[in-house]
């Protein structure tokens, strides 16, 4: 994008084309021609990985959005039509959502990279300063997204946020008003975060531009951080950074694809697969994963302006970055100070991030004060002093003396940032999943079970999910609704295996209201396949009278929906094992973890009964099934702890019908990506051959 | 010129932001009957999308809340401005948080008022804030009596 293109076209076409519009030569100077310095890392491929990533998320989101209905009563449904009836629709959402997760694990890289290199000094600045806006444009966009599937953490996590902004003086509750559109988060709130949300990936693509541009302006930094003199001390971009970009995109791909998947709600809050309700706030909020370092320093803060002011603070000191570093040297490599000081900053964003999880309360909130400090201080104090008085080591002469001249030390670097990083970020989600354990005070922990639908090859047991159904329907089903199943599933590919001919006879059996007919009257019909299944009470308030004040809740989505702590390291080692049933193991132990009598110490409320496994103990459900209450025609026991196993069983299909797919696609796009990777990795060292 | 033009163009372009003729109308004064509202009780109304506890306050909670040294208070007020003269059993707040915006739980926390299971603010049996993060107290919806057991909330 600088001085006069080299590019000389042979093909008549393109010369015609590029003498009104030397697009080809911008093309050409910009990723093929251009100089890129010999020496970068596999650090400095996260900025293609991100270019890669917003791609992917903007292609899924503008699907999405053809199927997605932005309105209260029906935003969580429509969500959960798009994962069980459209075309691939679970893959589409779970690459979105997951996405996300994968930008800011990918931003985050490319930031502590930029930081740990120096890349925001002199000429770069305005290159950084781009970069800090993109991260804003990121958050809010994510921040937004995040409101849109309509749960309640979207809820409530969109009424904290935009509370936000009421702690500024004399204006901010007009300002929150006008955020809302409305009194209270509500329908006008989901409309323009819909609507804004769509609008903001294209403004980050916008400033994308601007940031590439300035990049090609002032050139890449590199590890050792002088700048190129010679032609020895850079390689063409194209084959050298195309062919290293796009194996590391690869391989980038294969973690994004795990998490796809093999654990796809591994890194979301549970409470989000229970529909928004402005009437109860869940016992603990928490922000999406990447917002907690600043969740921590905001709460860490006891006066709420100050609190408020802090957590933006705590992004905006980036821009001044270049300003408050003033050393010359730009590579942390020759600054021994602060690359010491670099790592106990990326610890205390860690630490920050898993206190961000936890709730606001003794210990972690002195915690969270101390880590503020130390955050403000490492920008505010630390680098403008050692930028006075460090005394750094001798650089190399040139790019090309740095290539030849030092062995494996860099790559040790790398290798090590990338594994912290990693460990931080299962650390942080770890937060998460003990912050949502915390609120579950009381009930025991669930014994974790053997299902056949866990791990990589899952599958469910056909004659399982049948035993389930039936227990479902002839014992939760008349308290309990399952409003997001029809009687279609029930011949669905991967679900229990009946034929379309017995879920016909299945729906028959039952009578469905319709109308109006000519004559303007309702009438009974048999049901059809396509009818959901019938809710046992007409309205809310109805399941309430009947139950004593408490609704029994919808169970689509149960399996999904709850959670326990599963304690450090466990959660670790879940994200490689590919656990993802808790929800099953908790419902399974519920049904049997009824104890009549009480614990003597225990105190009982009135029309309540004693649980081990349900948080706080007290559950309003009676116990609902003992043994031989369901007859089995297929010859198992019919025990209560085979009824439970079968029902949780149907509840993980209900809540995941395509999951043996997804499994099942996983394994074929893992083979293909390993083996495109491997290709990659043997054409980029023959390239790389003739420098190294 | 121009900037004028252009300032007043942003008008409708932000305007638009704020509640809607339906919104507004729907936020309209709602009235509650105090009935069926036992000692001791409360009950949970929305008016314009908001929570709004209705506390039939016992002789006990009424003393406690009145005795209060008001001065030693985080946002001091006392308990006769958050209730109508004569009214004193019927205490009537916007139950949500003064935080970040939760719905506190009821005949909750050390006071026996409110408890706020998001960041742990505590209230009084007069909505008065009294430990935790929450900067003030619950707040008070303009209200007033319609007869002895009827209220008109907005």
């Amino acid at each position: 994008m600088s001085g006069p293109s080299t590019f000389q076209p042979t093909n008549p076409a393109i010369k015609w084309i590029e003498r009104r519009l030397p697009i080809f030569g911008l093309v050409h100077a910009s990723f093929v021609a251009y100089p890129t310095p010999r020496n970068l890392n596999y650090f400095w491929t996260f900025g293609g990985i991100l270019s890669m990533m917003l791609g992917v998320q903007i292609v899924t989101g503008v699907i999405l959005a053809m199927h997605y209905t932005p309105h209260v009563d029906m935003a969580f449904n429509s969500v959960e039509s798009i994962v069980r009836d459209v075309n691939y629709g679970w893959l589409l959402r779970y690459l979105h959502s997951n996405g996300a997760s994968m930008f800011f694990i990918a931003v985050y890289i490319h930031m502590f990279r930029g930081l740990y290199y120096g890349s925001y000094k002199e000429p770069r600045e305005v290159l950084w300063i781009l970069g800090v806006i993109i991260y804003l444009l990121m958050m809010a966009t994510g921040f937004m997204g995040y409101v849109l599937p309509w749960g309640q953490m979207s809820f409530w996590g969109a009424t904290v946020i935009t509370n936000l902004f009421s702690a500024i003086p004399y204006v901010g509750d007009s300002i929150v008003t006008l955020l809302w559109g409305g009194y209270s988060v509500g329908n006008p709130t989901l409309n323009r975060f819909f609507s804004l949300h769509y609008l903001l990936p294209f403004v980050i693509a916008g400033v994308v531009v601007l940031h590439v541009w300035a990049l090609h302006v002032a050139g890449q930094n590199n590890p050792a951080g002088v700048e190129p003199k010679t032609d020895k001390d850079t390689v063409p971009f194209t084959p050298y950074a195309t062919i290293k970009d796009s194996f590391a995109m690869v391989c980038f791909m294969i973690f994004f694809a795990w998490f796809v998947f093999y654990v796809p709600n591994y890194l979301g809050d549970p409470d989000n697969y229970i529909q928004a309700n402005p009437g109860v706030t869940p016992a603990h909020i928490v922000p999406e994963w990447y917002y907690l370092p600043f969740y921590a320093i905001l709460r860490s803060i006891p006066s709420k302006l100050g609190g408020v002011i802090a957590m933006f603070g705590a992004i905006v000191v980036l821009a001044f970055l270049p300003w408050l570093d003033s050393a010359r040297t730009r590579s942390s490599r020759y600054r021994p100070l602060a690359k010491q000081f670099f790592w106990i900053f990326v610890a205390v964003c860690i630490v920050l991030g898993w206190l961000g999880g936890k709730p606001a309360e003794g210990i972690y909130v002195i915690a969270g004060r101390v880590l503020t400090a130390c955050y403000f201080a490492y920008f505010l104090i630390v680098l403008p002093l050692l930028s006075r008085i460090e005394r750094p080591k001798a650089l190399p002469n040139s790019i090309a003396d740095d290539v030849l001249g030092k062995g494996g030390t860099s790559r040790a670097m790398a290798s090590s940032l990338l594994a912290l990083v990693l460990a931080g970020g299962l650390i942080v989600a770890g937060g998460v999943h003990s912050a949502r354990a915390a609120d579950e005070h009381g009930g025991a922990t669930p014994p974790s079970l053997k299902w056949s639908f866990a791990g990589p090859f899952g599958k469910f047991d056909r004659a399982q999910l049948q035993r389930g159904y039936k227990v479902y329907k002839e014992v939760c089903s008349t308290c309990h609704s399952m409003n997001l199943l029809h009687y279609r599933n029930l011949a669905d590919a991967g679900g229990p295996g009946f034929t379309p001919a017995q879920a016909l006879a299945v729906a028959s059996d039952t009578t469905v209201k319709d109308g109006p007919n000519d004559a303007g009257e309702m009438f009974d019909r048999p049901g059809r396949l396509a009818d959901p299944f019938p809710k046992p009470f007409p309205n809310e308030n109805a399941g309430r009278a009947a139950n004593g004040g408490a609704y029994p809740p919808d169970l689509s989505l149960m399996a999904k929906a709850r959670n326990y702590d599963r304690g450090f390291p466990q959660f670790i080692f879940d994200f490689f094992t590919q656990f993802q049933e808790k929800g099953p193991n908790y419902i399974d132990a519920l049904l049997q973890g009824y104890v009549d009598p009480p614990p003597a110490d225990f105190k009982l409320p009135e029309g309540a009964y004693y649980n081990k496994y349900y948080p706080d103990h007290a559950i309003k459900m009676p116990k609902p099934i003992s043994d031989d209450q369901v007859a089995y025609d297929d010859g198992t026991p019919t025990k209560v702890e085979n009824y439970a196993k079968d029902v949780a069983t149907f509840l993980m299909w209900t809540a995941e019908p395509h999951l043996e797919a997804r499994k099942r696609m996983g394994l074929q796009v893992m083979i293909f990506l390993v083996i495109l990777a491997s290709l990659l990795y043997f054409t980029k060292k023959r390239v790389w051959s003739a420098v190294h | 010129m121009a900037a004028v033009g252009a300032a007043a163009a942003v008008v409708p372009l932000v305007a638009q932001m704020n509640p809607d003729a339906s919104t507004i109308a729907a936020g309209a004064p709602i009235e509650v009957d105090l009935t069926p509202v036992a000692e001791g009780q409360d009950i949970k109304v929305f008016w314009r999308g908001k929570p709004i506890y209705i506390s039939h306050r016992t002789k006990k909670q009424i003393e406690d809340a009145q005795s209060v040294n008001v001065s030693s208070l985080p946002d001091p007020q006392p308990d006769s401005a958050r209730v109508k003269e004569g009214k004193d059993q019927w205490l009537v707040v916007i139950g949500i948080c003064t935080h970040l915006g939760c719905i506190p739980i009821a005949h909750e926390g050390a006071y026996n008022g409110f408890f706020c299971p998001c960041h742990g603010s505590v209230y009084d049996t007069s909505g008065r804030i009294r430990s935790g993060p929450a900067p003030l107290n619950l707040a008070v919806p303009p209200y007033s009596f319609v007869s002895d057991t009827k209220i008109k909330i907005g």
